[in-house]
Order: C-alpha cells, then sequence, then structure tokens
C-alpha cells in the first residue's frame, strides 16, 4: 500500500465520530466573522453597523489577491464591526451579526439536486471560487483560487484531493466523503478543468474503506479519476506527504511549491465547497466540524455556519465534560489550544478536539538521550534534536544550512521523544527567525528604487 | 472549568514510551541471559549483578545529590542498565570491591563528568570494563567453570576464543548447541547467545532500538572470518565454522544488542549506524585474530564510539525532496 516516503508516526486514531452521519447545528443567535480567516491580507468589510443582511449575501471583500472573500453565514443585523477575541484571545477584527430568521440572498441554489454538467471556461470556474470565498478547508486557509492559478511558465499535471484526514480523532472529511461522495466527485472535475488537467487522485487512508469504497464506485464513471488507497500513517495528509505518497515525487525545498512537480492538492471538503460554489452559487458559509473527545457525551459530526460560537457545538456535544484540560481547534498533532470557546468556527476549522487534563498536560521534560526517534519520525529528513539544540544556541546559520525551513510543523518529533522535549516549540521559533534572515537578505540584495 | 484550560502549542499528544519506559524495557530485556547465566554459573551472578547494579545506583544519586546538586535521575532506570551490562562483562568470581571500582568508573567518570545520560561519549559499562581489565588482569581473566564441569573442561579456564587464539582448540571444538546456551567459561552476561537474542527479538518488538547497528556488526565479522578462512586455504565446514564461532563466542552477541545500541553513544541516522557498525565488526576481528586480546568487542565499540560526533557531522539523513 501506498505512503509516503521517510519518518511519520502513528498516533492513536481515535476516529469516535466516525460513524455518526452529519448533523444540521440549529442557527445561531449572533455570529462574529472574523476578516482574516485565510493567509494572505484580511477582507475589507463592505457593511456597517445597522445594516441589514442576507444568509449568503457579500459582507467582506477580499483585501488583495492573496486574499478570499466573506459572505454572511445568517440573515439579520449587523450589530458591529469591532475587534474582539479569537480562540486564542488574541483581538481579531471581526462583523457580529444578530440573526433574524433565515433569509438567503438570491442566485443561491440550496436543493440538493446534483448538477453533473459545467460548461465554464477555467477562467470562469476560477471566478466563481474566488467569488465564494474559498480557501483550504484542511486547516491551511490557502485561498482556492490562488491556489488554482497556475503561474506563468508552469504547468499542472494532475490534481490530488485531500481525503487523508490523518489528524486522530477528526471524521469531517470522512463523512463529507461519504454523504456528498458524487458532489465532490463533480467538484474533482470542476478543478481539473480549472486547472486544465486530464488526471485526478483521490488520496483516502485505508482506515476509512467505506469511503474508499463509496468513492471507487462513483469514479468508475468518471475517466481519469483514481482512489488511491493509502497506509495509515501520520503526516500524510501533509501536502508533500501526499503528493510523495500517491506520484512518488518529492517537492524540492522552500521556495519550491507543489506546481513545481506538476501537482495540485486539494482537500476534500473543499473540493465539495467547490462544487456547491460553481455549480450552485453557493459561497463558503458553512462547513462540516467535528466535535469529538473521549469524554464528550456525544462526539459528532455537525453542519455548522461560520461564525457559531465553538460553545454552541461543544453544548450539541452535551457539554463540557468536569475532567477537561484542553480543547483544540483542529486535531491533536497539529490544533490550536484555545482559551476563549465563545469564539468563531471558521474556514479552517475541521473539528473542536476536547482533551482530558491527564490527557492534556505535558509530561515533564528530561534531557536528550539521543535516541535518535525524532530523526527518524521526522517525514522531511530533517534532525529534530539538533535543529531544537541549535535554536536555543541562536546558531541561525546552522539551522540554515540543517534546512529548518523545510519543516512543516507536524509535530511528530516532539510526540514521539522519549525525553518529553519541546522540540517544535523550539524549532518553530528558529524556523520563524530563519525565515526572516532569509527575508531580510533578500531585501538588502535587491536593487534599491 | 472554561477558565482553566491548558494551552500549549501542538502537538498535545506525546508518547507513552519515555526514557524510563525504554531503559526499563532493557533490563527486562537482559533477564533471560541472567537466569541462563544463573543457571551456567551458580548464584554468583545473582550476587554480583545485584551488587553492580546498587552500587551504580547508589554512585549516581551520591554524585547527583551532593557533588552535581542537580535534579535525580536515578528514577530513568539508565544507572540500572549500566550496573546490569557491567556485571554481565564481569567474570562470576571477580571479588566484590573490584565491582564496586568498576562501578564507580562507569559512573562517576564515564557517564556523570559529562554531565549524565545523554552526553556521555563512551559507553559507561565498557569503561569500566576495560578499566578492569587493565588495572585488574588477572582477577578479570580468571574464567570460573560452569557448575556442570561445561562442555570444555579440557582447557578449564580458558574461554572458548581465548583457546582458539592461543591454538589450544579449533573453533569447532564446541558444538553450535554449547555456545547457543552457553555451556562455557566465559563473562557472566556473554555466554547465552540464544538468551542475549531472545532480549534482542523483545527490544525490537518494543521498538527500542532498530536491527541495522546488531545485524551488521554480527554480518560484518562473520563475512570477515569467512574471507579469512577464505585466505587461509581453508575449505568445507571450516568456512561456515569459522565465521559461526565468531558470531557465537565471547561478547560479540552482548555488545552488538545491547552496548553498541547504547543511544547517547551510536550515530543519529540509520547509514552513520551502519558506518559505525561495520568499523565495530572489522575492528573486532582484527583484535580478535591478530591483537594482543582474545576478545575484542569492548575496545572496538569504544574507539567507534569516539568516532560517532564526526559521524553525526558528516551523515545526513536523507532530505525529503533532495536528489
Amino acid at each position: 500500500m501506498k505512503t509516503f516516503p521517510m519518518g511519520g508516526v502513528h498516533p492513536s486514531e481515535n476516529k469516535l465520530s466516525s460513524a455518526k452521519a452529519i448533523e444540521v447545528l440549529p442557527l445561531p443567535e449572533v455570529v462574529n466573522i472574523p476578516l482574516a480567516q485565510h493567509i494572505g491580507a484580511p477582507a475589507v468589510a463592505k457593511v456597517a453597523k445597522g445594516d441589514k443582511v442576507l444568509t449568503g449575501q457579500l459582507i467582506a471583500e477580499a483585501g488583495s489577491f492573496m486574499s478570499a472573500n466573506i459572505h454572511s453565514p445568517i440573515s439579520g443585523t449587523v450589530t458591529a464591526v469591532d475587534m474582539l477575541p479569537n480562540g486564542q484571545g488574541l483581538r481579531q477584527m471581526m462583523i457580529t451579526i444578530k440573526r433574524e430568521g433565515d433569509d438567503w440572498a438570491e442566485g443561491i441554489d440550496r436543493s440538493q439536486t446534483l448538477v453533473k454538467e459545467c460548461n465554464l471556461s477555467a477562467q470562469e470556474i476560477i471566478a466563481r471560487i474566488k467569488a465564494a470565498g474559498i480557501v483550504g478547508m484542511g486547516g491551511a486557509t490557502f485561498p482556492t483560487h490562488v491556489k488554482l492559478s497556475i503561474p506563468a511558465g508552469k504547468k499542472a499535471e494532475c490534481v490530488i484531493i485531500n481525503g487523508v484526514e490523518c489528524e486522530p480523532y477528526l471524521t469531517s472529511d470522512h463523512r463529507m466523503m461519504l454523504e456528498h461522495g458524487e458532489e465532490l466527485v463533480v467538484g474533482v472535475t470542476i478543478v481539473m478543468k480549472a486547472v486544465g488537467v486530464e488526471k485526478a487522485y483521490i488520496g483516502i487512508e485505508n482506515n476509512k474503506p467505506d469511503a474508499i469504497a463509496h468513492l471507487q464506485k462513483i469514479v468508475a464513471s468518471y475517466p481519469g479519476i483514481e482512489v488511491v488507497p493509502l497506509k495509515v500513517r501520520y503526516p500524510q495528509g501533509g501536502e508533500k506527504q501526499l503528493i510523495a505518497a500517491v506520484t512518488g515525487r518529492q517537492v524540492p525545498p522552500p521556495p519550491a511549491l507543489p506546481i513545481d512537480v506538476g501537482a495540485v492538492v486539494c482537500n476534500a471538503s473543499t473540493t465539495y465547497a467547490v462544487y456547491q460554489a460553481v455549480q450552485k452559487g453557493m459561497p463558503l458559509i458553512q462547513r462540516v466540524v467535528t466535535i469529538t473527545g473521549k469524554n464528550l457525551r456525544e462526539p459528532k459530526n455537525l453542519l455548522t455556519r461560520m461564525g457559531t460560537p465553538v460553545s454552541a457545538l461543544i453544548a450539541a456535544a452535551g457539554g463540557l465534560p468536569e475532567n477537561t484540560g484542553k480543547v483544540i481547534n483542529g486535531g491533536p498533532m497539529m490544533g490550536r489550544a484555545m482559551v476563549n470557546l465563545e469564539s468563531p468556527v471558521t474556514k479552517g476549522c475541521s473539528g473542536i478536539t476536547v482533551l482530558s487534563d491527564h490527557d492534556a498536560r505535558r509530561h515533564v521534560a528530561s534531557q536528550c538521550i539521543k535516541c535518535a526517534k525524532c530523526v527518524a519520525a521526522c517525514p522531511m529528513g530533517l534532525e529534530p534534536y539538533y535543529l531544537s539544540k541549535m535554536t536555543q544556541k541562536k546558531n541561525w546559520d546552522e539551522v540554515e544550512a540543517r534546512m529548518i525551513t523545510s519543516c512543516i510543523e507536524c509535530g511528530c518529533c516532539q510526540s514521539t521523544c522519549p525525553a518529553y522535549l519541546p522540540l517544535l516549540d523550539w524549532i518553530r521559533l528558529g524556523k520563524q527567525t530563519t525565515m526572516g534572515r532569509i527575508r531580510a537578505r533578500a531585501a538588502a540584495a535587491a536593487p534599491k528604487k | 472549568m472554561a477558565n482553566k484550560l491548558i494551552v500549549a502549542p501542538a502537538p498535545h499528544v506525546q508518547t507513552s514510551q519515555s526514557t524510563a519506559h525504554i531503559m526499563r524495557d532493557v533490563v527486562i530485556a537482559l533477564m533471560p541471559a541472567l537466569v541462563v547465566s544463573t543457571i551456567v554459573f551458580g548464584f554468583d551472578v545473582l550476587r554480583v549483578t545485584a551488587l553492580s547494579v546498587a552500587a551504580c545506583v547508589v554512585f549516581e544519586f551520591l554524585i547527583q545529590k551532593y557533588v552535581v546538586r542537580g535534579p535525580l535521575t536515578i528514577s530513568n532506570w539508565s544507572a540500572v542498565v549500566t550496573g546490569v551490562l557491567l556485571a554481565f562483562n564481569l567474570p562470576a568470581s571477580i571479588p566484590w570491591w573490584i565491582v564496586l571500582i568498576g562501578a564507580f568508573v562507569a559512573i562517576a567518570i564515564a557517564k556523570m563528568t559529562f554531565g549524565g545520560l545523554g552526553k556521555n561519549p563512551f559507553n559507561p559499562a565498557l569503561v569500566g570494563r576495560v578499566f578492569l581489565l587493565v588495572a585488574y588482569p588477572v582477577q578479570m581473566t580468571t574464567w570460573p567453570l560452569p557448575v556442570n564441569g561445561g562442555a570444555f573442561d579440557a582447557l578449564s579456564g580458558a574461554t572458548p576464543l581465548a583457546a582458539v587464539k592461543h591454538g589450544l582448540a579449533g573453533p569447532d571444538a564446541l558444538g553450535v548447541q554449547d555456545l547457543l546456551l552457553g555451556n562455557m567459561p566465559g563473562s557472566m552476561g556473554e555466554v547465552a547467545a540464544l538468551a542475549l537474542l531472545v532480549g534482542f527479538v523483545y527490544l525490537l518488538w518494543r521498538r527500542v532500538i532498530t536491527w541495522h547497528i546488531p545485524v551488521t556488526i554480527l554480518v560484518t565479522m562473520a563475512l570477515f572470518a569467512f574471507v579469512v578462512a577464505l585466505c587461509k586455504g581453508e575449505s568445507g565446514a571450516m568456512l561456515w565454522q569459522l565465521p559461526l564461532f565468531h558470531v557465537l563466542a565471547g561478547g560479540a552477541i552482548l555488545g552488538s544488542v545491547f552496548m553498541a545500541t547504547d543511544y547517547s553513544t551510536s550515530p543519529m541516522t540509520v547509514k552513520g549506524g551502519v558506518i559505525f557498525a561495520v568499523g565495530i565488526g572489522i575492528i573486532t576481528m582484527l583484535i580478535r585474530l591478530w591483537g594482543a586480546y582474545p576478545e575484542g568487542m569492548s575496545f572496538a565499540i569504544l574507539l567507534m564510539n569516539a568516532c560517532v560526533p564526526l559521524i553525526n557531522k558528516y551523515v545526513k539523513p536523507k532530505r525529503f525532496g533532495v536528489k
């Protein structure tokens, strides 16, 4: 069975909600919509306090090419455009809307009818994706229209749909593939058309045999699309790992991009959103969010409007257990610990993982025993123990020479360390510092205007 | 509850295999050999091992408490591992005070001077053993016979390696069965090849070590012996008996499975580990065949330990996306 070439770990999968069909979460009374919920420039608010908005109406416009539109997830009145704390407690510009009914903007087809035909040109498809404000929904939140706009001089050879969902606990992509497989596959044909390729692969780890079988049956009538079962191994959903697992090609170190090996990778939920946007005129205003945790009364997959407070999902799953230690936006390997449970669900939020106090506490770190488990676990072939140590010594030349900028921050090193060293905490710092140094060098070398 | 959430950067999961778990697994993996050795040499084995372990733990405790004044780490079981390994490198008849000296050299000089676990460049148990071998050569090479007389009684007091080296016997004097079960004179822990291999399988199963270093050392030694046999014009059974003898006799298995794989004194990459292991195999055979000592495993490992920083500097892992 295919997988990526080096490193990786296999943490307990804990897919508690994989058999739970997607439920629709009741509409929230109030939503908070951050203007920056994607990589790139924040969107620019197009509404002000007191404005009435409809569900699906544009409320903030992309601030630049590398940005994304934002639409209202509910209908009602804008009550504030102000700085509010996000999940990590940092204040961020958000639009607050108080709900009144659920009146939709015109031009959005909310029926379940499958629309297969798409006679749009690549430019038109990308324009619709841009208008709908679609970003990578696996967590990276990279604007999808940017990803699908192949730079001059590069050529896409295949599309890879990321249905790996290698993070423990999370099941939103899994349920999406099972319950909206047809739409997803039509979405794949649209993405293929947008980037001008004849070949697409859907990569799925083989802990989801039902999804593999379901999609294999569907793609049988779609030439050029192939389902690729993958061995269960984290971080297979990492873009570079997935490309290597499926095609055998390794993306060279930064600044190279997937397109340099001819691959365009798109998350499964994102591809479904592309279908909705292009075929149905539906902007990205809702997504499936897994609410999960061993002590939650009822882990679930919830179709949630953007801007819904995380606390509403927790309530729908039976409330926060007594012994809760950590609430994570995302999965336990790469998710972000939250301090503010009233903060909103955003486009990149695939799950909320609740860990008990016992599971959430870091073990006390001791000293490095040079076991080399971090080296063996690194999917990028780096030396985490050394990068961490050299960062502590501020030896920036050395960390750069040892390719710290290749780190994908997957956390394999730190999760496998028997001495419980905060390896990735240090490496992140070293990577950011090194990227800053590289930028500064480039700026200094650039010709002065 | 919500106002008492823990916040930390990802990842939010950590392995259950802690340093102490790993060290305890190494101790467990050494137990079959301890049992076999006790059967072969009697209760002296348990006495020496217990003394060695106790001495190593106490020395580490005292040094941390009164000299280094750092956090106490004896609960990580690494001093226990050193204690068992040191004992396994001694004859069962060794006087108690020599055990204490060996433990002191291993812990105080080879381990704690460098900063303790993970920082020592040389394997502590081997430093202790080699110090004793040089300082007390008589006591260190007076081998008690197995309690049942052993398969080798014509050559009382000589290990098979020594007997072969000095031409007292051929490498075929011992059957494979005796070599595997340890029915011969030798260091306490080295004689029971089969029991050590059981420990090896356990360590692989628990993912404490990988197969690369032990297997590479043993294959290198076997190939080396095979080539030597060929060059000597041997033919027939001797072509496989000499390699088999060198792999099973002496400390080859104990050294390659339990000492050469010591984390802090072996390279950080698989490729580096293979280079390290080939070096150990070759040096061991050079000493065994043409050196002053019948056994060269300890020296070979210590010499290659010295090369580890160099290997780590130049042998890098294969980077993703770099041809």
